[in-house]
């Protein structure tokens, strides 16, 4: 007598439970994978956020002449590198009048950043006529300051395990409670180079650095890269050349990115003695390793122009050279673009081979041009990760904040450029 | 053409036999939607049991899609609806109480294109009791891959080499392998989805032999191209156009002499 | 019979196609750069790497169980006086890539599977992305989350439950390696297992199998092949990884499987091998020359293995 029941058996039962267990299981490693993604971002924001705020102190200053530019001259470099330290140290005095001893004293100055003195000189040098006068003016505090009013200072702790005293808490309470004190948006982090002191140094040099190692990647990579996408799809016939080439890219691929790095210390400065640390060398070295992904993204590109095209242009009469460079090739360019663009990205996280052309120096001049010393936003991020003190911890965090926002739009541009110009065959 | 298709369908709901074999399969006003498409508009028709039905018509015309919605294929593509009545053995194989795997357990299936699996042509036939746990020990699974085997006709020529590749055999033998690993579950109704369109025509009348004798213990719902095929081994054939049941009865009637002029238009070779 | 007009139509010809035939013969040299550069990492590594077997045989470089490049001070004891065994870093490498691929594959092949077998296609379409973000990160943010962030918890909990952890562990750089390869493994074995043919999963469950019976006796025995593949390109990856070891796993060239304790690899040799002050020639810039050499060798052996054996299964389901 056959079996008819269609209901579920033991045995069928069974089965259905390890189906629903592996279809957790298989849940729970995408959260799991999810959830080192978000991890790292909540991780970097919260420590990277604060850098984008300074804390200020509003001290009245008062430009004295005497002291500044007795002669007169009023000459700019002299004014830029006069000496404003007496400048501050008067203001905090009238403003902490009980503060006498010495050693105190000392201390009470240091509440402010060094960066104090430097943003003064700038400030005279492009307006002297703030000589003689006296000026109520908001002015970087030290690391020390700022982290304590971000509330990253662990008052708990006893006095003599925090680099911040109860004497230096108490004069910066002082101030908050006559709002003194305050929080303002951090422009100088955006508009200098590196520094010894983590509360002056900026990334301007880096993202200027990256910006030029970019440019001269692309001006070598994308054409030779094109090139040769379009030599091996439309033109190379099969030859023991052409496949030797293909393997070669392919394996190029996945060769380590230091031993780039490598190649790149031993030819362009060992042989051809280009400039160390610089852009130029940096954007060569990131090039040969683009090149894979870009020819490799343009020749799936081309491939996808379907033949019928080729097939028309061929057939009015133009010749193969015409066809893929008036046809083929400006209908294949957005996917050609955003392989480019999608490599560029790769180009510009990449570390490792930059530290072996030496563009992990210490730099604090924005490079002017590609061939002067630079450092790159990876690296530098790199840098500051490597600095013992706290205040570059935040600032590393926030420089990796911008690095991924650069990523984030190069990636926002490909993925426009495929949907808005890309056509369906 | 389509509306008066439909106004004959109602009209001509095919009426069984009470006389005969006992109905194993039923459908009952079944609409298939692909998306919003509709693939099968209002099918109704019985199978009987230990009887090959043959389900034909032009391509594209749906005959596959109601063959799979015996054993709930159709449940794998995500926009694919069922609506209706499908009931096996009187039970409605939509009941959310049904069991699909125990359901694929009795309704097994043969491909359009013969697929074993990368593995020996043991572990192929064994695949199926092997998951279902219908052998107690490996004696017994053995006497069910030979038992299966043998019932598609394939024994003899592979006893020798049990443990080599399933995909290194003929194509017609594939198709056998494929017919074994199908009836070494032990199921009821084997459901053949064009199963000899991609082979010669002598390893097409081997597996039509085999399914004459297979007739004995197992129904048999087969959708072909070839009305040459439907008329030499089935007892019921339906006709299907443009998602309607056109016409349903026996062989005979259907190919000799068919109700509605576009089933002898099909038949005849002039649309298709 | 219009000599003329004919003379003119082929001399305009002649004179395109030599312009054409340029055309091409550039873009030939342009092509030609990919062999240019494979040919000048190997003459570079090689010719660096022969001037340091100089100094250091190879047998000692190969088989050496010590690593202490530091040790040659003085100027006039060059290379004598240190130890160049690469066996330390070798093991260090292949501890922490083991680790990473310990991580990434059961989270990659899960995923993966999850994805192309389970998944909606409207879940599919933002999971996918999302998990290939993870591949878009920079190492060195890798490297600076595994330092300041992995690190203290394993080393708190460590610490917690009894074990002594250095601030510095094998485990951290290699658990954070291994969320960095997840979105290599899982988008590549997506590739690999939707390649297998729909038919074979049909006859599966035309049988009655369950979903997860199709996919792990019929679906994924049919990729394992693509899949050992992806899992050696992988590999390749984490071996020659830089930032996230310079900056997690530390310097101690130790002889140690012990996850716990710092170690070393060979990209982190170099790095500090060749950062900092250098002079040119010396046995302990040279070493970062022959190491380079032998990573090259390694993940290039790896790779071409690995694509083969893609190469291969692609053929068989194509």
């Amino acid at each position: 007598m056959p079996d008819y029941a269609l209901n579920t058996s033991e045995n069928t039962r069974r089965r259905h439970i390890k189906e629903v267990r592996f279809q957790w299981v298989g849940r729970i490693a995408i959260l799991i994978s999810l959830g080192f993604l978000a991890l790292m971002f909540i991780a970097i924001s919260v420590r990277g956020y604060s850098v984008f705020e300074q804390t200020h102190i509003q001290l009245d200053i008062f430009f004295d002449e005497a002291h500044l530019d007795p002669s007169g001259a009023r000459d700019p470099e002299m004014l830029l590198i006069a000496d404003y330290k007496p400048l501050l140290t008067t203001a905090l005095q009238r403003r902490f009048r009980e503060v006498q001893e010495r050693r105190e004293k000392r201390r009470l100055y240091k509440i402010l950043s060094r960066g104090a003195v430097f943003a003064l000189g700038e400030m005279v040098q492009k307006n002297p006529n703030l000589i003689g006068t006296s000026q109520r003016l908001w002015l970087p505090a030290s690391a020390e300051v700022d982290l304590y009013m971000k509330g990253k200072v662990d008052v708990s702790l006893e006095e003599e395990l925090r680099r911040l005293k109860n004497k230096e808490i108490n004069w910066v309470n002082q101030l908050k409670a006559q709002g003194q004190i305050k929080k303002k948006f951090n422009t100088r982090f955006f508009t200098k180079g590196d520094s010894r002191e983590p509360e002056l140094s900026g990334i301007l040099g880096a993202v200027i650095g990256s910006a030029f190692s970019l440019l001269v990647c692309f001006t070598i990579a994308f054409p030779l890269g094109l090139l040769t996408a379009i030599y091996l799809e439309d033109f190379a016939k099969k030859t023991l050349l052409t496949d030797l080439i293909e393997i070669n890219i392919n394996n190029l691929a996945a060769v380590p990115s230091i031993v780039f790095g490598l190649l790149g210390l031993s030819i362009f400065l060992g042989v051809f003695h280009l400039p160390r640390s610089t852009p130029l060398v940096g954007g060569m070295v990131l090039a040969l390793m683009t090149l894979p992904t870009i020819i490799i993204a343009a020749r799936a590109s081309l491939r996808s122009v379907p033949n019928t095209i080729r097939e028309a242009a061929l057939g009015l009469g133009a010749s193969k050279v015409q066809t893929t460079f008036h046809h083929t090739v400006p209908l294949a360019m957005p996917g050609i673009l955003t392989g480019t663009i999608l490599g560029m990205a790769g180009a510009l996280g990449e570390t490792a081979p930059l530290l072996m052309i030496g563009m992990v120096a210490f730099i604090v001049d924005v490079p002017q041009g590609i061939t002067d010393v630079a450092t790159s936003l990876p690296v530098q991020i790199f840098l500051w990760a490597d600095s013992p003190e706290k205040g570059f911890v935040e600032r590393t965090a926030a420089a990796i904040m911008v690095l991924l926002s650069f990523l984030v739009l190069m990636n926002l541009l490909a993925v426009f450029l495929r949907k808005k110009l890309q056509r369906q065959w | 053409m389509g509306s008066m298709i439909k106004i004959l369908n109602e009209t001509a709901i095919p009426v069984t036999n009470p006389i005969e074999k006992p109905c194993i399969l039923s459908a009952k006003n079944v609409d298939v939607f692909y998306g919003n498409k509709l693939a099968i508009n209002d099918v109704s028709f019985d199978i009987m049991e230990n009887q090959i039905t043959a389900l034909i018509g032009p391509s594209g015309c749906g005959k596959s899609s109601v063959l799979r919605c015996f054993n709930r294929m159709n449940d794998m593509i995500d926009a694919c609806k069922v609506t209706g009545d499908i009931r096996f053995a009187g039970q409605n194989i939509y009941d959310p109480k049904v069991d699909v795997v125990a359901l694929r357990a009795r309704i097994g299936m043969v491909f359009q294109k013969a697929n074993p699996f990368p593995k020996s042509i043991f572990e192929n036939v064994a695949y199926g009791p092997r998951i279902h746990g219908l052998a107690k020990s490996k004696g017994d699974l053995e006497e069910i891959v030979i038992s299966a085997l043998k019932k598609a006709g394939l024994y003899d020529e592979v006893a020798n080499r049990l443990d080599e590749s399933g995909t290194g055999l003929s194509g017609g033998q594939q198709q056998r392998l494929c017919i074994a690993r199908a009836l070494a579950v032990d199921p009821q109704v084997i459901l053949m989805d064009e199963p000899c369109s991609s082979l010669d025509p002598i390893a097409t009348a081997v597996i039509e032999d085999l399914m004459e004798s297979m007739k004995e213990n197992y129904t048999i719902v087969i959708v072909t191209h070839s009305m040459q095929q439907a008329s030499r081994i089935s007892q019921k054939t339906a006709f299907f156009h443009l998602g309607d049941l056109v016409e349903f009865g026996d062989t005979e009637t259907i190919f000799t002499n068919p109700e509605y002029e576009i089933t002898q238009n099909y038949i005849s070779g002039r649309i298709g | 019979m219009f000599p003329s007009t004919n003379l003119q139509l082929r001399r305009a010809g002649r004179g395109s196609k030599l312009k054409e035939q340029i055309i091409i013969v550039g873009m030939l040299v342009c092509s030609l750069v990919a062999i240019l550069i494979t040919i000048g990492i190997v003459l570079s590594l090689a010719f660096e790497a022969f001037l340091f077997f100089r100094k250091v045989p190879v047998f000692d470089f190969l088989f050496g169980l010590e690593w202490s490049p530091q040790t040659a001070i003085r100027a006039d004891q060059v290379g004598a006086s240190g130890k160049f065994g690469v066996l330390p870093l070798l093991t260090g490498t292949v501890l922490i890539s083991f680790i990473a691929m310990a991580v990434a594959t059961p989270l990659g092949l899960y995923s993966a599977v999850y994805l192309t077998e389970y998944a909606k296609p409207k879940t599919r379409n933002w999971i996918k992305p999302t998990l290939e973000l993870l591949a878009g990160i920079p190492t060195v943010v890798y490297g600076f989350f595994a330092a300041l962030v992995v690190a203290p918890i394993i080393r708190n909990t460590g610490s917690g439950a009894g074990f002594d952890v250095s601030s510095e562990s094998a485990l951290a750089a290699g658990l954070v390696m291994g969320i960095m390869l997840i979105p290599f493994i899982s988008s590549l074995s997506d590739d690999v297992i939707s390649a297998v043919p729909k038919a074979m999963r049909e006859a599966s469950y035309g049988l009655g199998a369950t979903r997860v019976e199709t996919i792990t006796q019929v679906v994924l025995p049919a990729a394992t092949v693509g899949i050992v593949g992806s899992l050696l390109l992988a590999t390749s990856r984490a071996i020659g990884e830089t930032m996230i070891v310079v900056m997690a796993a530390g310097l101690a060239a130790k002889l140690t499987l012990n996850p716990l304790e710092a170690v070393t690899t060979m990209t982190v040799q170099i790095v500090t091998l060749l950062t900092g002050d250098q002079e040119f020639d010396s046995a302990k810039t040279l070493a970062a020359f022959a190491i380079a050499l032998f990573l090259f060798i390694l993940t290039m052996g790896l790779n071409v293995i690995a694509l083969k054996i893609v190469d291969k299964y692609k053929v068989h389901y194509a």
